[in-house]
């Protein structure tokens, strides 16, 4: 007898032996069911929570670098970066000048300081300096007017561009283009507003800040201080390349000799997304491992029902074995009425999980469940349905005929 | 030895139950031809039950040799003793043994499943068999809505559907009432006229008497081993005595 045949003979059995008592078949892949559901839906959170996380660092943009003293989740003491020669302005025109796979190149220094519009004051807002540059190397869409040209940039002019935040507090309800605000002491006339960033990894709020020309910025809050540099890669997929360059003209614009390690760091977005790896692997195999707990505990309930299908089937096996069923045949039978049973509650655990994921992308989290999670829970099924159908298959297919026969 | 369906030569089992030694068969010497209708008896205890189960395939000898259409199968392993069985051989239990889930026609198609054949044939044959014994009109019927006659019917269908050499018939009136017992033997007297090998087990003498050959069995050995031409004669009678 082939196969083929076996298996689709032992289909219709098993649907037959399932449905000849639902609500046992029910209540034995219940166990299944809640197994898959918990295993998809913890795959599925896991994989909202890398999305938020994902979203969260976007503003540090993927193909941007930074060149800058300190290296972003570095190993060495902060008195060791803190030591480093500042990253100056000469050293940002030499780059510039010379970087070959760059789209742009901007400088950066930033400080702390309060804002004050007529009556309105906020505090601790982040004062950013920066070139023209800086609008096409982070991508910053104005929500209103405009971002500063080379020649406001270049000329120090007293203009500045303010984030939603600063928008939301001062002029709530005015256009905010042409006004003068104070930072510091020093005005400034607001030329443009970014559109709004959200936050760094939930914490610090981008659009609570406020961008001048570096010039400017140089003279009025003091030029000793170490820059950003920051490179937008001529081609993401060429990011590696473009680090390289950027190392080997750094090395040359601070006279790095040969055989010294690098006194200053290229961060990129990588930094954060393999701290973010390290931090939450261990919990996400900790998470997946108490889930296919549930799976672990159905399955055994499974293996039971079966131990008691074989037990109450005897006679059964024996008329089988009697008319001419092999050891295989009726191994196959049990097993794939198992298998049959887990698959089930499989399926039943994703019309479950799949409607759940959408309440959760609908209302917790942004998220949706990867195909794989639906195709790894219907391969686990089947795996969980040979491994609790085994045992009792093998049992029954190694059963004496004649004792089965007798049985009663 | 060519012209034996069966040759049992020197067929012995023994039971080994913890520290006892039991006896079931001691040294058992049978031949049966093709086309012959023969009854084995013996009180219970007596080894029958033994010999039938090596007969049918379904248990394997201790000692000596059992050829089967000139195969040995006393030295064979479960699978191909499944596979003898669902070939060769036909079994009629005392207590049907139908799958109480499958209806009539499924039940016939059993073994042609395991046989291998495709579905159509399967039906097909199936359908034949049925017909053969009375039931063309129950196939779709379960065996709880069947009578015990019918499900006995349904038995043999099931136990002729593969052409087998013999069929083995274990108390095959056992659950039944006088009138349908007799309807039953009627059948089997039919097969066996028709050139089947037929082999009762039974320890009721009225039944035996429809055989034409009757083997006794007592501790585990042939105790009379007598043919009689007059079995069908017998049968005849004994209805007219009722």
């Amino acid at each position: 007898m082939n196969l083929f045949l076996e298996i689709k003979e032992n289909f219709i059995i098993s649907y037959k032996a399932i449905t000849a008592n639902k609500l046992r078949s029910f209540l034995a892949t219940l166990g299944i069911v809640i197994g898959i559901t918990s295993v998809t839906l913890m795959q599925t959170v896991i994989e909202g929570i890398n999305r938020a996380f994902e979203k969260s660092i976007s503003a540090v943009g993927a193909d941007v670098l930074y060149v800058q003293k300190f290296e972003w989740f570095g190993k060495e003491d902060w008195s060791f970066y803190r030591n480093r020669k500042d990253i100056t302005m000469n050293q940002y025109d030499y780059l510039e000048r010379n970087i070959q796979t760059a789209a742009s190149v901007c400088p950066s220094a930033g400080t702390s300081k309060t804002l004050k519009y007529r009556d309105f004051v906020l505090e601790n807002v982040f004062v950013l300096g920066t070139t023209a540059a800086y609008q096409e190397t982070f991508g910053a869409n104005m929500e209103e007017g405009r971002f500063f040209t080379q020649k406001e940039s270049d000329g120090g002019y007293p203009v500045c561009i303010i984030g939603m935040d600063i928008r939301k507090a001062f002029f709530e309800n005015s256009d905010p283009i042409g006004k003068t605000i104070k930072i510091g002491t020093y005005s400034f006339r607001i030329i443009g507003v970014v559109e709004k960033q959200g936050s760094l990894l939930g914490l610090v709020s981008l659009d609570n800040r406020v961008i001048v020309p570096i010039e400017r910025f140089f003279r009025l809050f003091g030029n000793k201080r170490s820059l950003s540099i920051n490179i937008k890669a001529a081609d993401i997929n060429d990011l590696g390349e473009t680090k390289e360059e950027v190392i080997s003209i750094m090395r040359k614009a601070r006279k790095v000799d040969y055989g010294e390690r690098d006194d200053f760091g290229v961060n990129q977005q990588e930094a954060f997304k393999s701290t973010y790896e390290s931090l939450t692997s261990l919990i996400k195999i900790i998470g997946s491992l108490i889930t296919s707990l549930s799976l672990i505990v159905g399955s055994v309930g499974i293996a039971n029902i079966m131990f008691v299908s074989v037990k109450e089937r005897t006679k059964e096996i024996g008329i089988r074995k009697a008319i001419g069923a092999k050891k295989r045949t009726i191994l196959l039978q049990f097993l794939i009425e198992s298998v049959s049973i887990c698959l089930l509650g499989g399926l039943i655990g994703l019309m479950i999980s799949v409607p759940i994921s959408l309440i959760i992308n609908a209302f917790v989290l942004p998220t949706a469940m990867p195909l794989w999670v639906i195709i790894l829970g219907l391969i686990v099924s089947v795996i969980f349905g040979v491994l609790a159908g085994f045992f009792p298959a093998y049992n029954a297919a190694k059963m004496n005929a004649v004792d089965s026969l007798r049985y009663e | 030895m060519e012209n034996n369906l069966i040759d049992l030569k020197g067929i012995e089992k023994v039971y080994i139950m913890g520290t006892e030694v039991l006896y079931a068969l001691k040294g058992v010497d049978l031949k049966i031809n093709k086309n012959e209708y023969i009854a084995i008896m013996g009180p219970s205890g007596s080894g029958k039950s033994t010999l039938m189960n090596i007969i049918g395939c379904l248990d394997t000898p201790t000692g000596g040799e059992y050829f089967l259409n000139g195969k040995n199968v006393s030295e064979m392993d479960d699978d191909e003793l499944a596979e003898i069985r669902n070939l060769e051989i036909g079994f009629v239990f005392q207590t049907f043994n139908l799958l109480a889930r499958s209806n009539a026609l499924h039940n016939v198609e059993l073994p042609l499943i395991y046989k291998g054949l495709p579905k159509t044939e399967r039906i097909e044959k199936a359908e034949e068999a049925l017909y053969n014994v009375g039931l063309e009109d129950r196939m779709t019927h379960k065996p709880n809505e069947l009578s015990g006659g019918q499900r006995q019917r349904v038995a043999i269908a099931r136990a002729l559907v593969n052409d087998p050499s013999i069929i083995l018939a274990d108390e095959p009136t056992g659950n039944l009432d006088t009138k349908t017992g007799q309807e039953i033997m009627q059948l089997l007297e039919e097969l066996n006229q028709k050139g089947n090998t037929i082999i009762i087990v039974t320890h009721e003498e009225e039944i035996a008497m429809h055989a034409h050959r009757v083997v006794k069995i007592r501790d585990g050995k042939i105790e009379s081993d007598v043919k009689s031409n007059k079995g069908r004669a017998m049968s005849e009678r004994k209805e007219i005595i009722i």
